[in-house]
């Protein structure tokens, strides 16, 4: 069983806790073994870089150093802040030697010093690459036949660009859905911003935001749209009332971490993966389909 | 010796982390402008506030609402064909603007920002029902929490935190903070 230095973030506590508790449920069934990382503090977010750009980065060096300690090499993180935060500071670090030393003093408060050895990867990358589509597509034993998805990448797991890979229109968490068995729609805005922060410090940019996005999920009619950071599930999910009273729409379309529903594809039951009771058999009804 | 420094220098300086081209490479093409999600909602798209800041345009650039307006999706930063890191930008002027204490009066984001420093220099971790519900009137945290819960059908059994629990070590990584940051600075 391969091991991992795991991250979950603030959000994963709170607002997200379904989204933890359906990746520990996925990772199980996968046969790998997420170790939370002890005593980690907040990545920052977006609402750091605005106050000090090296405070920022020390928060980040401080999760990365104490999983530097279990001895483990892959830094995992579900949420997609938490990813793009603490792969840049390990980049950035790892390049300026000068940083790392400002840095490093700074840990030494707690007894700590990052060499930056970790490998800074998103939970869904892990899944991906260390488990692979053959085997995802092998264990999927409910496969989610019929169920239409729209693939939700949100910013910050893609963007900023960290080598040659395909910002524009990436295609793997499509090859994901379809290994479990559901259809990924076509979703032309599924790099497009949720609004993040702005939900709070911007309200109608951000609900214009959010209202774009389930506009194209729903026009493309998809029956639910999976994501991959507490931050845009929230802003979808929980800001759908608004947006309708806002805009006189009437949208009704549920948001799900990749977790959940890759977890009921594995086998596992929806009370263990925070699904509402009868979610995919209410679906395949609406479809015509047998409940699975 | 002094230096004086104009306001697009300064920025330039600032903009240390980006490894990418600098603002001066801007061809003015609006691609950014074109990319952005928000800009319906900006006093002035990016591509403008690029010319604005080149052109000196110190107190007109931070009196507006464009920066503050940014989510930080980095869409314009993939797009640029003059390789700038615009988000990156964005953030370099809110950090400018925060600094001088010179920003659009009715803005929540540089007060956000500076409560969300203050939640995690005093916990360590941050707990988004409790920031929220500092600028929900209507709400509390334990409000947003339910509705959040409710929406997702997760139901927990128990009281919900209102605040985030302390991390352990919270005293050594305040040191660390302190390495960094003097503490009476995050207001």
């Amino acid at each position: 069983m391969k091991s991992y230095a795991y991250y979950p973030g603030c959000s994963l506590e709170s607002l997200g806790k379904n989204y933890h508790i359906s990746a520990m449920e996925v990772a199980s069934k996968l046969g790998l073994d997420l170790q939370e990382i002890s005593d980690w503090n907040c990545c920052g977010a977006t609402a750091y870089y605005p106050i000090d750009e090296l405070l920022a980065y020390t928060l980040s060096a401080r999760n990365l150093a104490i999983a530097e300690q279990t001895g483990l090499i892959d830094f995992v993180a579900p949420c997609s802040a938490c990813y793009k935060n603490a792969y840049s500071t390990n980049k950035l670090l790892k390049s300026d030697p000068e940083l790392a030393e400002h840095i490093n003093y700074a840990l030494e408060a707690d007894n700590l010093k990052i060499t930056g050895s970790m490998n800074v990867r998103h939970l869904i990358e892990v899944f991906l690459e260390d488990v692979g589509l053959e085997e995802i597509k092998h264990k999927a034993i409910k496969p989610l036949k019929d169920i239409k998805v729209a693939p939700y990448y949100g910013c910050q797991m893609i963007r900023p660009r960290k080598g040659d890979e395909n910002v524009e229109n990436p295609m793997f968490f499509e090859e994901l859905i379809s290994a479990i068995g559901a259809t990924p729609i076509d979703f032309s805005s599924k790099t497009r911003c949720c609004g993040g922060s702005l939900i709070i410090t911007n309200r109608s940019a951000a609900l214009d935001m959010v209202s774009k996005l389930l506009q194209d999920a729903t026009s493309n009619n998809a029956d639910v749209i999976a994501t991959t950071c507490p931050m845009c599930n929230v802003n979808l999910e929980l800001y759908q009332r608004q947006v309708n009273h806002e805009f006189g729409t009437n949208y009704s379309i549920p948001v799900m971490y990749f977790t959940q529903l890759m977890g009921f594809a594995l086998g596992s039951t929806e009370k263990a993966l925070k699904i509402p009771r009868d979610f995919f058999s209410k679906i395949s009804l609406n479809i015509g389909m047998e409940p699975s | 010796m002094s230096v004086d420094y104009s306001f697009s220098n300064e920025i330039e300086n600032m903009m240390y982390a980006s490894k990418l081209n600098p603002i001066n490479e801007c061809i003015q093409c609006g691609t950014c402008s074109g990319t952005c999600p928000a800009i319906e909602f900006m006093d002035h798209s990016p591509r403008k506030i690029i010319g604005m800041i080149r052109a000196n345009l110190k107190k007109e650039v931070l009196n507006s609402n464009t920066y503050w307006s940014c989510a930080s999706c980095f869409h314009c930063t993939v797009r640029c064909p003059a390789g700038i890191d615009i988000s990156d930008l964005m953030y370099t002027l809110k950090r400018y603007s925060i600094w001088n204490n010179q920003y659009q009066e009715d803005l929540i984001g540089p007060e956000f920002s500076e409560s969300f420093v203050k939640m995690i220099v005093t916990y360590g971790r941050s707990y988004e029902p409790a920031l929220a519900a500092t600028y929900l009137p209507k709400y509390s945290a334990a409000n947003i929490m339910e509705e959040a819960l409710t929406a997702s059908g997760l139901v927990l059994n128990g009281k919900l935190n209102i605040f985030p629990k302390k991390i352990k070590r919270i005293k050594k990584f305040q040191n660390v903070v302190k390495r960094i940051l003097p503490l009476g600075e995050a207001k």
